[in-house]
């Protein structure tokens, strides 16, 4: 062959492998997408079948009569209703403390000058080694003698500053140009006006990013709301699952109801703040 | 100048006055629910905690840290751990990586799969348990009608049960592990395997050649994680196993809990918590030491 | 509307001084420019009268009074950074107005004043876009509208111009000088650029090592540059120097003598000699701006042209004395020129000669 111009056959040859190739990738990332999503689908579709259904073989894939009755029946008498609000009330509370202290010290670290500053944040950082796990002995002692045993204060407050937050948005702050801070300056502007309208507003990739990570933290946590809630009055939905979980057989769906509403406010918060997220995780992941 | 001295001193004062009520709030959080329970473990420790409530503690010194980690059920509880970081950390980031590869290339609709790749990152480790245990449970459960029917059943298995607790961890930290992968992948500049290509390396070996050297720093980081998070694993265990069959899947953390909640003993409990610590302190530093040699940082 | 005075200025920063015992003058309505090179402490200077660094020694003025204690924000000064220093996630508008917002403005008076500024500087199409969506010269105009728009009493600029191109920059150097005329301001302009400084400064302050060196008129620091540094920093090409002993000319009694290069012995004027006998200088080192070094066909030095360019409306003939040491002739372009490879003779009018001493470097004045 001297091939300026390939014959027209091993042209079409070429282009039946590219598209033959095409439909293999096609084919592999959906075989691997229905294997991940496929524990998820199959919980959607048994919160919509009635027990015996679910229990039925050959197991039913698609609900071609869906039963919503499971999802009032959990959200009332599981009390679902109430673990969601507990758990919102909790994660709104800790979101928000750890980004808001979180911002404080960055900004102390980032823009300030101290006595102790390398001591500090040296001390800051040694937070990440010691985990949560720990320190409940002595937190559970710390939170009943404060008198804030099945409270939101007692699922809350542990949680409120982050080593990690601080670490993370004092990077971000350290990229905001220093003639900002002198313009700024010149033009009146003191610290806390500084902070809040130009530090912040810059930082705010990070700061989305570290919202995210705080509220994903503390919407998933299932040790300290086991050992510090004793009823539905302040469980979280975390916990709640596993009440709902322990019922019988014959509530198999309303279990699975319980699990689709536990999941949603993430499944939503994934979809919408995707890209906040995944920077938020990859940040996370440096934490180590 | 003795007023400029002054100024300046004062100046001084107010920004290190301004800095330490910013600190303020997180060093508080840090004092007390993070560094005086850390360190109180150790003094826990040396305290016996009595049979019934309201008898007074007995100091026993480092007795009781003998005591409790010699005992078998502390090394059981260790090994259990250890085999469990073994089963999940390699297979998730084994799986991590695939899926990251195969979702890295331009293909329509490649969004969609990369989401539903990462999906799991909304699923909780309550609700991935819940589910799985309801999935593996042998009577309304998907997986004896797939023929997987072991008796006693899965999750009551001695043999299984383990495995089957860290097949469901796999499963829920796949979204994660997955987006660090694809991040890491992203971060690979497209020359690199244009020039490789163009040097003529086979698709297999620029894998090996160039995409694994400079991944290396991600699954540096998500092995030491995958490590951290094993060690810290407690919800899979008290919602499918509580630590049974037979200890099979009492994992530390879980015995942590289980010695505080049940047993009520707290120094019993606080020489745990300061193996626990130790623990996972010097398999994170091992772990930096040992695969850092081996990591290549680009850039 | 104040001058600003540095009595004896001194700044540290741990070992190293950064200003060393700066004392300067800046009047009123001046437009004065600090030229030096990249680290001489103009700068640092710059800063210490906005009050973003505080002195180690010495007093800063403002308008008669002592500012050393005074906060940057209670100076009335503006500043323009290189950097411009635009708030990214802030639109036009709302950058011009962030300096009146600290200052109790009322918003109908905030916004004419802003109009006013767009205005002058010819922003006001752009006040809704955000400085990433502006071009290099549109930045430079919204941070120069943002020092306008309050009207202090003194302007900071710190190297305004060096983020923009060439021909840009020709241009705003004339708006710039325009501007400072209108609003009847004191400038004080950081630079390390001569022409900029030749150009824009009613006087030009020239730092080196933390020093001032030299402060003037423009035209008075190019014709009488007071030491060797100042010499070889202002005019472009700079000042060609020659250095060699002393050489007398026994025949002569009344002790004129001449400075030997390569075998040649420059003769100098007796007014040049007399000079140098009083300053006690032992060498000298003679300078010559190029304009004045003329080819000739006889006397002078004897130098090969090396390289010549053409700049259109003028040239440079490079040429290399016989003992390797290059000088520059500067030529206008209806000259006849000499050919690469001639050998030429270059001579100098005496009395435009400079003489500066070998070991100070300090100039000797000759008048």
């Amino acid at each position: 062959m001297h091939g300026d111009a390939p014959s027209p056959r091993r042209t079409a040859s070429r282009n039946r492998r590219r598209v033959l190739l095409k439909v293999l990738r096609y084919l592999l990332l959906t075989f691997l997408a229905v294997v991940i999503v496929f524990p998820l689908y199959i919980t959607v579709v048994n919160s919509l079948l009635s027990p015996q259904q679910i229990a039925s073989r050959p197991p039913t894939f698609f609900p071609i009569h869906p039963q919503w009755g499971s999802y009032s029946t959990a959200w009332d008498a599981g009390h679902m209703s109430e673990y969601m609000l507990n758990s919102v009330i909790v994660t709104a509370i800790i979101t928000v403390g750890q980004v808001a202290t979180a911002i404080l010290a960055a900004y102390a670290f980032a823009f300030l000058e101290f006595p102790l500053k390398r001591a500090l944040f040296v001390l800051f950082l040694a937070t990440l080694m010691v985990p949560f796990e720990v320190t409940i002995i002595t937190n559970l002692t710390t939170i009943t003698n404060l008198g804030w045993y099945n409270s939101y204060q007692g699922l809350a407050v542990p949680f409120l500053a982050t080593g990690f937050g601080a670490f993370l948005l004092r990077q971000a702050f350290l990229q905001v140009p220093p003639d900002l801070k002198d313009a700024a300056s010149i033009d009146g502007y003191g610290h806390w006006r500084f902070m809040t309208r130009v530090a912040v507003p810059l930082a705010r990739p990070t700061v989305a990013a570290l919202s995210v990570f705080a509220f994903l933290g503390a919407w998933n946590q299932y040790l300290w709301p086991l050992l510090v809630t004793k009823d539905d009055r302040y469980r979280t939905v975390q916990i709640g699952l596993k009440q709902l979980s322990s019922t019988s057989l014959d509530q198999v769906n309303v279990t699975f109801a319980g699990v689709v509403i536990a999941a949603l406010p993430l499944v939503v918060l994934l979809l919408i703040f995707q890209k906040q997220l995944v920077r938020g995780l990859t940040a996370g992941a440096v934490k180590g | 100048m003795i007023f400029t001295r002054n100024a300046k001193a004062r100046r001084r004062l107010r920004e290190s006055g301004l800095a330490y009520l910013l600190l303020g709030p997180s060093l508080l959080i840090f004092a007390v629910f993070i560094f005086y329970p850390f360190l109180s473990n150790f003094y826990l420790g040396f305290f016996k905690t009595p049979p019934f409530p309201g008898l007074p503690n007995r100091f026993v010194g480092l007795s009781q840290y003998q005591e409790v980690l010699t005992s078998s059920t502390f090394l059981n509880s260790v090994r259990t751990t250890v085999a469990f970081a073994f089963l999940t950390v390699p297979l998730g980031i084994a799986l991590g990586l695939g899926l990251a590869v195969v979702a890295h290339q331009q293909l329509r609709g490649i969004a969609i799969y990369r989401t539903i790749f990462s999906s799991t990152v909304a699923t909780s480790v309550a609700v991935a348990s819940v589910i799985f245990g309801t999935l593996f449970n042998p009577v309304v459960g998907l997986l004896p009608w797939l023929g997987i029917n072991p008796q006693p059943p899965i999750l009551d298995n001695p043999d299984w049960a383990l495995i089957a607790v860290a097949l469901i961890t796999v499963w829920q930290t796949l979204g994660l592990t997955f987006i660090l992968m694809a991040s890491g992948l992203q971060a690979i500049p497209d020359e690199l395997h244009e020039a490789a290509r163009i040097d003529g390396a086979a698709a297999w070996s620029r894998f090996v050649r160039v995409t694994m050297p400079l991944l290396s720093p991600t699954i540096f980081f998500a092995v030491v994680i995958g490590g951290i998070f094993a060690f810290q694993t407690f919800g899979q265990i008290d919602l499918l196993t509580q630590g049974g069959p037979l200890d099979k899947t009492n994992v530390l953390t879980y015995y942590v809990f289980t010695t505080l909640r049940t047993e009520n003993n707290d120094g019993k409990a606080a020489v745990l918590a300061v193996a626990l610590f130790s623990i996972t302190l010097v398999l994170t530093v091992v772990q930096m030491k040992v695969l850092e040699r081996r990591v290549h940082y680009a850039r | 509307m104040a001058g600003v005075t540095f009595d004896r200025v001194t700044k540290c920063f741990g070992d190293v001084v950064a200003v060393d015992d700066l004392s300067l003058d800046v009047f009123d309505e001046e437009f004065l420019v600090l030229l030096g090179p990249s680290g001489c402490g103009k700068s640092t200077a710059l800063r210490m009268i906005a009050g973003l660094e505080e002195p180690s020694e010495g007093t800063i003025e403002i308008g008669e009074s002592i500012v050393n204690d005074v906060e940057a924000k209670d100076r009335d000064v503006a500043m323009v950074f290189q950097s411009y220093a635009l708030y990214p996630h802030m639109s036009v508008r709302k950058n011009i107005e962030f300096p009146l917002r600290t200052r109790k403005v009322a918003s109908d008076e905030r916004e004419k004043l802003v109009h006013d500024a767009a205005e002058s500087l010819g922003l006001e199409t752009l006040l809704d876009r955000k400085p990433a969506q502006l071009s290099g010269g549109q930045r430079q105009r919204v941070a120069l509208a943002r020092a306008i728009v309050r009207r202090p009493k003194v302007f900071l600029m710190d190297e305004p111009l060096s983020n923009l191109d060439a021909k840009l920059r020709v241009q705003t150097r004339a708006e710039l000088i325009e501007l400072q005329r209108e609003l009847a301001t004191t400038v004080i302009y950081v630079t390390h650029d001569q022409v900029e400084g030749m150009t824009m400064g009613h006087r030009i302050a020239i730092m080196a090592d933390g020093k001032l060196q030299q402060v003037g008129p423009p035209q008075a620091v190019y014709d009488h540059p007071a030491n060797l540094f100042v010499a070889g920093f202002i005019g472009n090409p700079p000042m060609n120097t020659v250095s060699g002993p002393i050489v007398r000319t026994a025949s002569d009694p009344a002790g004129s003598f001449g400075i030997g290069v390569e075998g040649t012995v420059i003769p100098l004027p007796a007014g040049h000699c007399a000079a140098i006998e009083r300053s006690g200088a032992k060498t000298v080192v003679l300078g010559v701006r190029p304009e004045h070094l003329r080819p000739a066909t006889e006397g002078g030095l004897v130098a090969t042209v090396a390289v010549i360019e053409s700049l259109g409306h003028e040239r440079h003939v490079d040429c290399r004395l016989a003992d390797g040491q290059m000088v520059i002739s500067r030529l206008s372009s209806s000259e006849p020129a000499p050919l690469v490879g001639e050998r030429v003779n270059l001579t100098v009018d005496p009395l435009e000669l400079h003489i500066f001493d070998g070991v100070t470097e300090e100039a000797i004045e000759t008048t």
